[in-house]
């Protein structure tokens, strides 16, 4: 392929000589815009005009084309939030115990499930992975543990959908989960746990997990290694234990690590999807639906096109703050830096 | 040296203190091993089941495989030939090696704008485009389906039948490119200014700086993308899903496999040799370039 897209900018100017100067300096003042066109170019068409393209539509009720039609304003965004079960089911809650229905309960639509996700993915995923990076560094074995750990980092959320639905196989014959529950308890009825919709959703999370705690456990363990050695050696020799010395100076040292992380977990866990559309297909009925899902679900088979720009603005609001998060920091960096 | 050591206190430990610290240990190995198998069983469990005849898989599972050893290959040649999963192999290659290199090849030169040539408003549009690294998928779907399909893509031009694969290479140019000018530049930055001043003064043009200093230099940046974005493509099922749908012939394996999903749910035999078939060249990638690998990861923990 081209590996020049640009106009070749000036060739090299003459190196002596004062005339060159000026159209030098008029002509550099935009050399490097012609670096970052195609860029900017790709960028503006395929990705910042699509985003304002879909918000507008979510104000439609759109059709098979994709086209503006029937303007329906917030409709759209009202119907999600107040009349569609399968997305946001309010009447599930009752009273004050909101904080212990999403806990406790998976039946209140897409974006409920999608918090349990969040609450779950990230919080096993941050546990199992700070555990393996603090733990690993101990023993002489730290490579192959940490490899093994990582492989499924390299695997494609297709795949280890595969993978996973051998393991939560509802015959003990073939599937390993209920296979060994049985070595154990040997009156066990095998358990369908895809099938069940307040098991599903866990079972989902912890194949995700599965698959993503080798980034976590990748970054905190390479940030535990930069903490310099005689802080640790100094606070052994006063006498602090491992617990103290885990708790009182590597906690706070990767504090920033671990908020990169958990970005990049929920990030992650709002864009779910390929593995929920191996794995269930949302199902069983609409139990482990999430908002990825929904948007895919609503515009491409249920032919609701608006209405699946709805779901993806939501996204896109649920993700703002990160967006803004990120350049903060990016630019406080620079002041630092 | 002598001193250094002594100054470590580990060998002012007496026997109760290592007593202790061997009993609080073996609790360590043996989470940390039984961690990494249960981590390493349902991969190594799919990759058994590949080899096994249907008739074993259907009536044990796949750890009796590790006693009974007629394994074959049988699965992986009719996975190939009798459910095109050969033909979606190459479209999935023929999909993510060019949705590398584009986004590779522009992310670098817009990389070396943003680092070392100044022009109006650089720092603001490179804010800008760290904030699109975290835009969903999701919002760029069907307005860029809708472009696809006013391009006619999936009726060959020229008879070329390969534009139908241009738009999902450029939604994914697109989609890799904030990713890729933010690690590069980050990268363009600390390479050493006398260097590029140096070529300057000599009056080498940009272009001539940029091909003839920055990449030689900068291959390690280079690859460690490169890997990511190889991987991220190769992954991908959901912009595969909606740009190629409807085409079962230009389908890469990740839409193929919950296709056979859908169509062999019990043949288990198939479904295992299709996924190892996907899964080999990511692993075969992870294990040859690892360093980079990790460094990719590590550096577009920014993206998802």
């Amino acid at each position: 392929m081209s590996t020049q897209p640009l106009p070749t900018p000036v060739a090299a100017p003459p190196p002596s000589e004062g005339g060159g100067v000026t159209t030098r300096s008029i002509f550099g003042r935009f050399q490097g815009m012609l670096f970052v066109l195609p860029a900017i170019v790709a960028l503006g068409l395929f990705l910042v005009y699509p985003a304002y393209y879909t918000i507008r539509l979510a104000f439609y009720e759109g059709s098979f084309n994709f086209g503006f039609e029937h303007y329906l304003g917030l409709k759209n965004f009202k119907e999600l939030l107040t009349n569609d079960p399968d997305f946001l089911d309010t009447s599930k809650f009752h009273g004050f115990n909101i904080v212990q229905e999403l806990l406790y309960k998976s039946d209140g639509g897409a974006l409920v499930n999608n918090i349990h996700w969040v609450i779950f993915y990230i919080g096993f995923a941050l546990v199992i992975g700070l555990g393996l990076a603090v733990l690993a560094v101990r023993v002489r074995y730290e490579r192959a543990v940490k490899t093994a750990i990582f492989i499924p980092m390299a695997i494609s959320a297709t795949a280890v959908g595969i993978i996973w639905l051998f393991v939560y196989s509802p015959n003990p014959d073939t599937g390993v989960l209920n296979a060994t529950i049985n070595a154990f308890d040997n009156g066990f009825h095998p358990i369908a746990w895809l099938g069940r919709p307040n098991l599903v959703n866990y079972c989902l999370i912890f194949a995700y997990v599965w698959a993503s705690v080798g980034f976590v456990m990748v970054v905190l363990s390479a940030a535990i290694k930069g903490i310099p050695a005689e802080i640790m050696e100094a606070a052994r020799v006063d006498g602090a234990g491992e617990w103290n010395i885990f708790r009182r100076i590597m906690f706070p040292m990767l504090s920033l690590p671990l908020s990169v992380v958990t970005i990049w977990l929920f990030v992650n866990v709002i864009k779910v999807f390929d593995i929920i559309y191996v794995m269930t297909g949302g199902g069983p009925g609409t139990s482990s639906r999430v908002i990825a899902f929904t948007m895919y679900e609503e515009t491409f088979l249920n032919g609701r096109p608006g209405y699946g720009a709805a779901v993806a603005v939501i996204m896109l609001v649920i993700i703002a703050p990160i967006m803004v998060l990120n350049v903060r920091r990016f630019r406080s960096e620079r002041v630092v830096a | 040296m002598a001193t250094v050591e002594q100054a470590v206190p580990i060998s002012a430990q007496t026997r109760s203190e290592r007593f202790v610290r061997f009993l609080t240990r073996s609790p360590i190995h043996i989470g940390l091993i039984a961690i990494a198998l249960i981590w390493l069983v349902p991969t190594v469990g799919l990759g058994i089941t590949s080899f096994r005849k249907p008739n074993d898989i259907a009536s044990s599972g796949w750890w009796h495989g590790l006693t009974q050893w007629d394994w074959t290959l049988h699965n992986y040649g009719s996975v190939i030939h009798a459910t095109g999963m050969g033909h979606a192999w190459v479209n999935s290659l023929i999909i993510t090696i060019p949705a590398t290199l584009l986004p590779l090849t522009l992310g670098a030169l817009a990389a070396y704008g943003f680092a070392w040539v100044p022009f109006p408003f650089r720092d603001t549009i490179f804010l800008a485009i760290i904030a699109l690294m975290v835009v969903p998928i999701q919002t760029s779907l069907v307005p860029l389906l809708k472009l696809f399909r006013e391009w006619h893509l999936n009726t060959p031009h020229f008879g070329i039948g390969a534009f139908a694969f241009l738009g999902i290479w450029l939604a994914h140019t697109a989609f890799g490119l904030p990713l890729a000018i933010f690690l590069l530049r980050n990268f363009f930055i600390t390479l050493p200014k006398d260097l590029i001043e140096a070529a300057r003064m000599d009056g080498a043009s940009n272009l001539a700086i940029f091909r003839r200093i920055v990449v030689p230099l900068s291959v390690p940046a280079l690859a460690s993308f490169a890997i990511f974005q190889f991987l991220w493509v190769w992954n991908d099922l959901l912009m595969a899903l909606v740009f190629l749908a409807g085409q079962p012939d230009k389908a890469p394996m990740t839409v193929r496999i919950p296709y056979l999903l859908s169509t062999y749910g019990q043949e288990y035999n198939l479904l295992s040799a299709a996924s190892f078939l996907l899964m080999i060249v990511p692993l075969i990638v992870f294990f040859s370039l690892q360093r980079y690998f990790v460094q990719g990861l590590l550096a577009g923990s920014v993206k998802t």
